[in-house]
């Protein structure tokens, strides 16, 4: 905002904005959609399930827990409306069930690749109509989680294959997956290493260091870039522990508590994730993903022809 | 062998006699004992799994000594790019009696994106162990037979608590009938009670479906160990825990996993079943388990190989060739080989000494060349010396007779001008 500041001689009301914008955003609710990515048993549909306090997960949507794992990624999503304080979210929940599954995992992360940019195709199909829809739905995968088995070791092959190719066309956050396997010293170790194979393999994760608008975020995000990835545990049941019910995993000899930061990084994640940097997830996919997706099919086309089913399959990255 | 009518008809019946007096054969078993216990005994075991399910661990943890430690990290914690197949050989003594065990990890097993036929490399191990035991005991001097046969194979699956991968079910499908598979649910401590057994239900299940074939527990006479035996099969396949850390519970020291909400005991039956894996693979079964190899498995292998050989003339796998000779046959092969070694050996020798000579010539000829050189270089210096000082004389000679010319011409004016002195003296010019 160029022109030098003029001092106000009185009271004008500029700063009500804030209220007329949080009412509108009230009324008409938003959207958010989450992927989760990873090889069945670590966990996905529990944690979406914790996070999100409800059974949004794709096992609780009453689908049969399917016993055969499919023989090739299936994407599933799952629509669910949450209200908290009088806001709503239509919260989508997208699964990829049988990715990392097979003995012969090559080009798994092709079929989640293809839905990411589908999703984009739909919303740039809408931008493009001559009568366009005063709300364009969102059907753009905001957010991907993506669970790293706890071998503690390191990263496996399809890790990184996967983050390299999809780190560019969608916000990642990886998490790692049943941390309450490993001893804390172990958690310790087995996260420098898998940190040092992000940097060594050039994965830029959410939050990506280039978007760091000025200090403050720089600063903000530093400290959770620190911290990640995540090691969370997931559970939909309760226990009394010390006369408070609290999520948790009995065991026989104690009980994992889901909460508590001494046991795990579940609140952090979910204080990052919904608490504080979900618009920015928002944000980024809109006006960073999304842009590079519609440049490179601007430039593609030389203009913006009706655009076939044909198109959306070369679009792949 | 078809039987004939000449089979001895007093092996039909075979009564108890009561004995009249202590004969003393009643000692056998322990000279049995004695025996093995001087040749000390061998064991074999591989463990399979992905990286990271604690397979060293569990080893580590199993026969108490650091197989691998942060001194010679196993396998695990080395990068790999194709599925390797290693052996490592410790020698343990307790009580008096020495242990052999061989411990066959299988780093890089399922931790590629495609693991199509990582089962492969696994196989071969197997079999060529196989293969080297029917040579062993085929060759006319047997002496030294040692057994390096895979004696159990603990296959270890990652704790889901879904189900079995496709993977598990491949590779147990392809090595059921080679090895012992014992499946073992490795990171147990990751499952609650009811999710540790819903899995191992649903494995079991799986397992049935496809029909796979795992280490069954022979049934004894003894009621009591039946029972035991009962147990141990409704805890398959058994959820284990490993760990060599010493941690303190309640006064008491144990190993175990110290997390922020307890403490994980390996040796607690409450808490994982790795004293019922030891007690079985190593207290009560171990034997067992070497003869089920011995009996079942390396038969299988000995029949298909044999039947393959007998089948066609022509032996299209890779045998030495000596399973279906006499032994008079045999040993003429024997000799045949050992000639042909010794006629190798002998060519080899004469191409070495042949190179040896060639290149001493080599060397002679050469330096014969550099004195040549060198005589050559030393002859000429010589002639340029020489040169130099016929040069020199000459110069000297020039200079000589200049010299002496010059002498004369002087001698001539001074000859001459006395001569015209004289002249003038004469003329009386001169006062």
């Amino acid at each position: 905002i160029s022109g030098s500041g003029s001092t106000l001689l009185g009271y004008i009301g500029i700063d009500t904005i804030i209220e007329q914008m949080r009412k509108k955003t009230m009324k008409t609710g938003f959207d958010f959609n989450i992927m989760v990515v990873g090889h069945s048993g670590l966990g996905k549909s529990t944690l979406v399930n914790t996070l999100f306090k409800s059974q949004v997960s794709r096992k609780s949507a009453g689908w049969a827990r399917d016993d055969k794992i499919p023989k090739t990624v299936d994407i599933k999503a799952v629509s669910h409306v949450l209200e908290e304080g009088g806001v709503k979210m239509k919260l989508t929940v997208v699964d990829t069930p049988g990715f990392g599954d097979q003995i012969n995992n090559d080009n798994c992360w092709e079929p989640i690749s293809k839905y990411i940019n589908e999703q984009y195709e739909k919303f740039l199909k809408e931008e493009v109509n001559i009568t366009r829809k005063k709300r364009i739905p969102d059907t753009r995968v905001h957010c991907c989680l993506y669970f790293i088995s706890p071998t503690g070791h390191s990263l496996r092959q399809l890790d990184v294959e996967f983050m390299k190719r999809l780190s560019h066309s969608v916000n990642i956050i990886p998490v790692i997956a049943k941390a309450d396997t490993m001893t804390i010293e172990e958690r310790q170790d087995f996260k420098q290493r898998v940190r040092k194979e992000l940097e060594m393999g050039g994965i830029e994760f959410y939050p990506q260091k280039e978007f760091d608008e000025d200090m403050e975020d720089k600063s903000d995000n530093d400290k959770i870039r620190e911290a990640m990835p995540f090691a969370v545990v997931g559970s939909d049941k309760e226990y009394q522990v010390n006369g408070k019910r609290v999520l948790g995993r009995k065991t026989a000899w104690g009980i994992v508590e889901v909460e508590n930061p001494n046991h795990c990084e579940f609140a952090q994640l979910r204080d990052f994730l919904i608490r504080s940097h979900l618009q920015d997830l928002k944000e980024v996919t809109h006006n960073i993903h999304y842009e590079t997706y519609r440049a490179k099919r601007l430039n593609e086309n030389g203009g913006l022809h009706p655009i076939s089913s044909n198109d959306t399959q070369e679009s792949n990255l | 062998v078809a039987a004939g009518q000449n089979v001895c008809v007093f092996c039909v019946f075979l009564q108890q006699r009561n004995l009249e007096g202590y004969v003393g054969f009643a000692n056998l078993p322990n000279q049995v004992y004695r025996k093995s216990v001087k040749r000390g005994f061998e064991f074999t075991l591989m463990v399979v799994g992905e990286s990271g399910l604690g397979k060293s661990t569990l080893i580590n943890s199993l026969f108490l000594t650091d197989l691998y430690s942060k001194d010679y990290p196993g396998p695990s914690q080395r990068i790999k790019k194709t599925v390797q197949v290693e052996q490592s050989k410790v020698l343990i003594k307790e009580g008096g009696v020495q242990l052999t065990l061989t411990i066959v990890d299988t780093p890089g097993f399922g931790d590629a994106v495609d693991n199509s036929n990582c089962w492969q490399p696994v196989i071969n191990y197997i079999d060529s162990k196989c293969e080297d035991f029917l040579n062993a005991e085929s060759r006319v001097n047997r002496r030294s037979m040692p057994d390096n046969r895979v004696h159990c194979c603990l296959y270890f699956i990652a704790p889901s608590g879904h189900g079995l991968k496709p993977l598990d079910i491949e590779f147990m499908k392809r090595l059921h009938d080679k090895v012992n598979v014992i499946p073992l649910i490795a990171k147990a401590d990751t499952l609650t009670p009811e999710e540790c057994q819903l899995f191992k239900k649903q494995i079991m299940k799986e397992i049935q479906e496809h029909k796979i074939k795992i280490y069954e527990f022979p049934d004894t006479e003894d009621d009591e160990d039946n029972k035991l035996i009962r147990k141990i099969k409704e805890k398959m396949p058994l959820a284990v825990v490993g760990s060599n850390v010493v941690i303190e519970v309640n006064g008491k020291k144990v190993r175990g996993r110290q997390y922020p909400w307890g403490v994980a005991e390996v040796e607690n039956g409450e808490h994982c079943d790795f004293t019922v894996l030891r007690n079985m693979l190593i207290r009560t079964h171990m034997q067992d388990l070497k003869d089920v190899t011995n009996n079942v498995h390396y038969e299988n292998y000995r029949s298909k190989k044999l039947a393959a050989v007998t089948c066609n003339g022509v032996d299209t796998t890779k045998t030495k060739g000596q399973l279906t000779k006499s032994p008079l046959a045999q040993m003429e092969e024997e000799r045949r080989e050992h000639v042909m070694k010794m006629k190798k050996m002998e060519a080899e020798m004469e191409q070495v000494f042949e190179m040896k000579v060639k290149e001493k010539k080599q060397k002679l000829k050469d330096s014969e060349a550099e004195l040549e050189r060198r005589h050559e270089q030393m002859k000429r210096n010589l002639e340029a010396q020489y040169k130099e000082l016929e040069e020199k004389r000459r110069v000297y000679e020039d200079e000589k007779a200049n010299w002496e010319a010059q002498q004369r011409i002087l001698e001539q004016q001074k000859l001459d001008a006395s001569k015209t002195m004289e002249k003038n003296k004469k003329k009386g010019k001169i006062f």
